[in-house]
C-alpha cells in the first residue's frame, strides 16, 4: 500500500455511513453589501488601494503615456520595462518613438534565464496591464501571460499599471463568476492590492518588503 | 553575509509549566506580546464592524470547511486528477520522515544546494530546515518575521508573527551581530536589510518551498495569501517550486475561497484583503518565459487523520491558520508560543498537536487554558475549541485498558488514585444516605482538616468545612418559620 492508499482509506472508513455535507452556499452573504454604482466604484477602489500607499492617477486612453513620462521623470528611473506585443507595450513603444530623450525602453522578450541578473540588479521599473480591479477589496487582477510574463509585476521596485475604469469590478465573487475561472485557470492569476509590505518587527508597517516598494496605478477613465 | 550553512535549531527545555513559568517572569517578553495581542484584537474587531455580516460569515466559512472535510478523501483525489492535469506532480506522505524524503529527493535530483522558502507552517512541522541543513543544503527562510527567527536559532513564537516576540531593539542588535550592519533600531531600516540580503538569496536559490493557504480541487489551483512578495518570489523565481501542505486544506469549490478569504485576513491581520492573493494552477507552459519549470505539491497527513476519524475532534481541521485564537488567548498573551514548545502554539495548538506528536508528549497542553471561551468565539470557522480541550482532557485520563482508542498518547495522566477519588465522590453525592452522613462528620470533625492540600494550598488558604452544613441551617431556618 502507498501512502496514498493508506490515507484515503483511512479517510473513508471515517466516513462510513456519513452522508455529505450539503452545499447551501450564501452568495447573497458574500456580494450582497460589495455592490457599487458605477460612479462608486473608482472611488471606493481608491480609498482602499491608497490606504495601503498605492499611488493612484486618473488619466484617459490617449493621454497616459505622457502622464507615465511626467512620473518616470519626476522618480528619475534611468529605464522602464515593458511588454512590447500587448497593446500597451506597442502604443508606449509607438509613443518613445515620437519623443526623444525619455527613459530607456527594456522589453520583456526572452526566457529569464537569459537575462535574470538584468532584471534583479539593472530593472527599476515595469509597466503592465491589469485585467481589471476589484473595488471591495481594493485589488488589481492580474493574469500574467506569455506576453506579459510574472516577474514583470514583481521584481521591479516600482510597478506601474494600467487600469481601465470599465473593467473594475465590485467584488472577488463576481469576477471568478463574469470570467468563468471555475472552468480554467491560468498558470498564475494574482490579486494585487498595494506595494509590498510587512509588520513583522513589532507590528511597525513597513513598505517595499520583497516585491514593489511602489505601486502606481493609472486609470483610464474613459476606457 | 557569510552563508549560515548549518543553523541548529534551540531545543525546547523542561517541561510545559517550567516554561510557562520562565515566561511569566519575563517583563520584556510579556510587554511585547501584550501590546501585539491587543493591537491585533483591535484591528481584527475594526475590520469587521458589522457584526451581523461577521457572524453570518462565520456559519457560512464553518459550513464551506465542513462540506470540504465530508468529501475530503474525494477532494484530495479531485485535487490530485486537476493539478496532474495541468502539469503539477502530487506526491503523499503519512509522516513528516516521509514528507522529508520527498522534497530531498526532488532536490537532489536536481543536484540543487540552495532553497529559499516562503512562510510554511507545515514545513515548520517538518523541521526541514534542520533536516536540509543536516544534509548540506542551505534552506532559507524568506518571510522577515521567519529570517529573523531562524537568524537567532529560534523557532516561530506565532502563526502568523513569528518574530513577535522580539522588539525593534533586538532585532537591531541580531542584524548587527549577525549581518554585521551599522546598528539602527528603525524599522524600515531593519526591512530594508533583510530585503538585500534574501533578494541575493531568491535570485541564487535553486528550489523555492511555500505552504498553501486554500487548494481548490475543483481547479486544481493551489492559493497563497501574503503581503511581503516573498511567497510570489519563492514560488516564481527558482527553477523549481515545492508546495507542502496538509491533507485538510482542500476546498471543493473556487467560490468557496470567497468567504474564507475574507475571513482570514481579517481575523489574522485586520485587512480586507492581503497585498497578494497568488493562484498557482501549473509550472511555466512550453512558450511562457518564467516561473518555475517543475512544481510539485506535498500533501502530508502527521496525525490529520487520526484527529479526521472522531466527528468531533475532526472539526480540529476546519482551521484555516488565522491566529485569532492566539491572539485573544489570555494564556498565550502572557506566556508567549515558545512556551508551548510545539509548532502550534496557543488554542489550536492545543487541540491540533496531541495528533501529531501523540497526547503523551504534549499531557499539560489541554489543561492549559481557563475554558474562558475566547478563543471559541473568535474563530472564523467557529471550531469549538473549549468543548475539544475539555473532550482531550477525558482522553487525557482515560483508563489505560479502555476499549475505545482514538488517539496516540491516550490516558497519559491516568492516575488509579484520582480515579478512585473520583468515583467515591460521585457515590457521595448520589447516596442521600452518605451524603447526610459526610455532612454530619465534616461539620463535627472540622479541626482535622489538613492544613496543607496539595497545590491548592500554594496560592489559596486551605479550605475547612462550616460549623454547621447548609442543609442543617435550611432545616432550622424553616422550623422557626413554622414557628410564627
Amino acid at each position: 500500500m502507498s501512502a496514498k492508499d493508506n490515507i484515503l482509506a483511512k479517510l473513508r472508513k471515517s466516513l462510513t455511513g456519513a452522508t455529505p455535507v450539503a452545499d447551501n452556499f450564501d452568495v447573497e452573504l458574500v456580494t450582497q453589501t460589495y455592490r457599487y454604482a458605477p460612479e462608486e466604484r473608482i472611488p471606493q477602489l481608491r480609498k482602499l488601494m491608497e490606504a495601503v500607499h498605492t499611488e493612484i492617477h486618473l488619466t484617459s486612453g490617449d493621454d497616459w503615456p505622457a502622464l507615465l513620462t511626467q512620473l518616470l521623470r519626476d522618480r528619475q528611473l534611468p529605464s522602464l520595462l515593458i511588454a512590447p506585443t500587448t497593446p500597451h507595450g506597442q502604443k508606449i513603444t509607438q509613443f518613445w518613438a515620437n519623443n526623444p530623450d525619455l527613459p530607456t525602453l527594456k522589453a520583456y522578450d526572452r526566457p529569464i534565464e537569459e537575462w535574470k541578473a538584468e532584471l534583479f540588479n539593472d530593472t527599476p521599473a515595469s509597466l503592465t496591464g491589469t485585467l481589471g480591479a476589484i473595488a471591495a477589496t481594493g485589488s488589481l487582477i492580474l493574469w500574467p501571460t506569455r506576453e506579459e510574463p510574472r516577474l514583470m509585476s514583481l521584481v521591479p521596485p516600482v510597478h506601474f499599471a494600467l487600469l481601465k475604469a470599465s473593467e473594475i469590478r465590485d467584488n472577488f465573487y463576481e469576477v471568478q463568476q463574469e470570467f468563468e475561472w471555475a472552468q480554467g485557470m491560468p498558470t498564475n492569476a494574482l490579486l494585487v492590492s498595494g506595494p509590498s509590505k510587512t509588520a513583522d518587527i513589532e507590528q511597525v508597517l513597513a513598505y517595499g518588503a520583497h516585491g514593489p516598494k511602489d505601486l502606481v496605478v493609472l486609470i483610464l477613465e474613459d476606457q | 553575509m557569510s552563508t549560515p550553512t548549518l543553523i541548529p535549531t534551540i531545543e525546547v527545555q523542561e517541561d510545559f509549566r517550567a516554561r510557562a513559568h520562565k515566561a511569566l517572569d519575563d517583563t520584556q517578553l510579556r510587554n511585547n506580546f501584550r501590546s501585539a495581542m491587543d493591537s491585533l484584537m483591535t484591528k481584527r474587531a475594526t475590520s469587521f464592524s458589522d457584526a451581523h455580516e461577521r457572524e453570518h460569515l462565520r456559519v457560512l466559512g464553518n459550513a464551506v470547511r465542513a462540506r470540504a472535510l465530508s468529501k475530503l478523501p474525494d477532494l484530495l483525489e479531485q485535487l490530485e486528477t486537476n493539478l496532474t492535469r495541468n502539469g503539477v506532480n502530487v506526491h503523499w506522505a503519512e509522516t513528516v520522515d516521509e514528507a522529508n524524503g520527498i522534497v530531498l529527493s526532488i532536490i537532489r535530483a536536481h543536484e540543487a544546494r540552495q532553497v529559499i522558502k516562503g512562510k510554511s507552517m507545515v514545513s515548520e512541522e517538518m523541521e526541514m530546515n534542520h533536516f536540509l541543513e543536516a544534509r548540506d543544503i542551505e534552506c532559507l527562510e524568506s518571510d522577515m518575521g521567519e529570517y529573523i527567527v531562524q537568524l537567532d536559532h529560534e523557532k516561530p513564537s506565532h502563526i502568523i508573527m513569528p518574530a513577535i516576540h522580539k522588539n525593534a531593539g533586538q532585532v537591531a542588535s541580531l542584524f548587527h551581530d549577525k549581518l554585521g550592519v551599522e546598528y539602527t533600531k528603525d524599522v524600515d531600516q531593519l526591512i530594508q536589510i533583510g530585503r538585500k540580503v534574501l533578494r541575493q538569496k531568491f535570485f541564487e536559490a535553486d528550489i523555492g518551498v511555500s505552504g498553501v493557504n486554500f487548494a481548490v480541487a475543483e481547479t486544481g489551483t493551489l492559493l497563497l495569501v501574503e503581503n511581503e512578495g516573498n511567497g510570489r518570489m519563492s514560488t516564481t523565481v527558482p527553477p523549481v517550486h515545492i508546495a507542502v501542505t496538509g491533507i485538510e486544506k482542500v476546498v471543493e469549490n473556487l467560490r468557496d475561497v470567497v468567504p474564507l478569504l475574507s475571513l482570514l485576513t481579517r481575523s489574522a491581520l485586520g485587512q480586507p484583503i492581503t497585498t497578494y492573493v497568488n493562484m498557482i494552477s501549473g509550472p511555466r507552459k512550453p512558450d511562457e518565459l518564467d516561473g518555475p519549470q517543475e512544481v510539485h505539491l506535498v500533501l502530508l497527513d502527521n496525525g490529520r487523520s487520526q484527529a479526521f476519524a472522531d466527528s468531533e475532534l475532526r472539526q480540529t481541521l476546519n482551521c484555516i491558520r488565522c491566529g485569532a485564537c492566539m491572539n485573544h488567548c489570555p494564556v498565550y498573551t502572557r506566556i508567549g508560543g515558545h512556551a508551548y514548545g510545539e509548532v502550534y502554539p496557543g488554542p489550536i495548538g492545543k487541540i491540533i498537536t496531541p495528533h501529531m506528536v501523540g497526547l503523551a508528549k504534549v499531557p499539560d497542553h489541554p489543561s492549559a487554558s481557563s475554558l474562558c471561551g475566547a478563543c471559541g468565539e473568535v474563530c472564523p470557522v467557529k471550531i469549538p475549541i473549549p468543548a475539544l480541550l475539555r473532550r482531550l482532557r477525558e482522553e487525557n485520563v482515560k483508563a489505560p485498558d479502555s476499549p475505545n482508542q482514538v488517539m496516540r498518547g491516550q490516558g497519559s495522566k491516568y492516575s488509579p488514585k484520582e480515579r478512585f477519588i473520583w468515583n467515591a465522590w460521585a457515590r457521595l453525592n448520589s447516596s442521600p444516605r452518605l451524603y447526610r452522613l459526610f455532612g454530619f462528620l465534616a461539620t463535627r470533625l472540622r479541626a482535622l482538616t489538613p492544613k496543607n492540600v496539595g497545590p491548592w494550598t500554594q496560592n489559596h488558604s486551605a479550605p475547612k468545612p462550616a460549623a454547621r452544613s447548609l442543609h442543617d441551617l435550611a432545616r432550622e431556618h424553616l422550623n422557626q418559620q413554622g414557628d410564627r
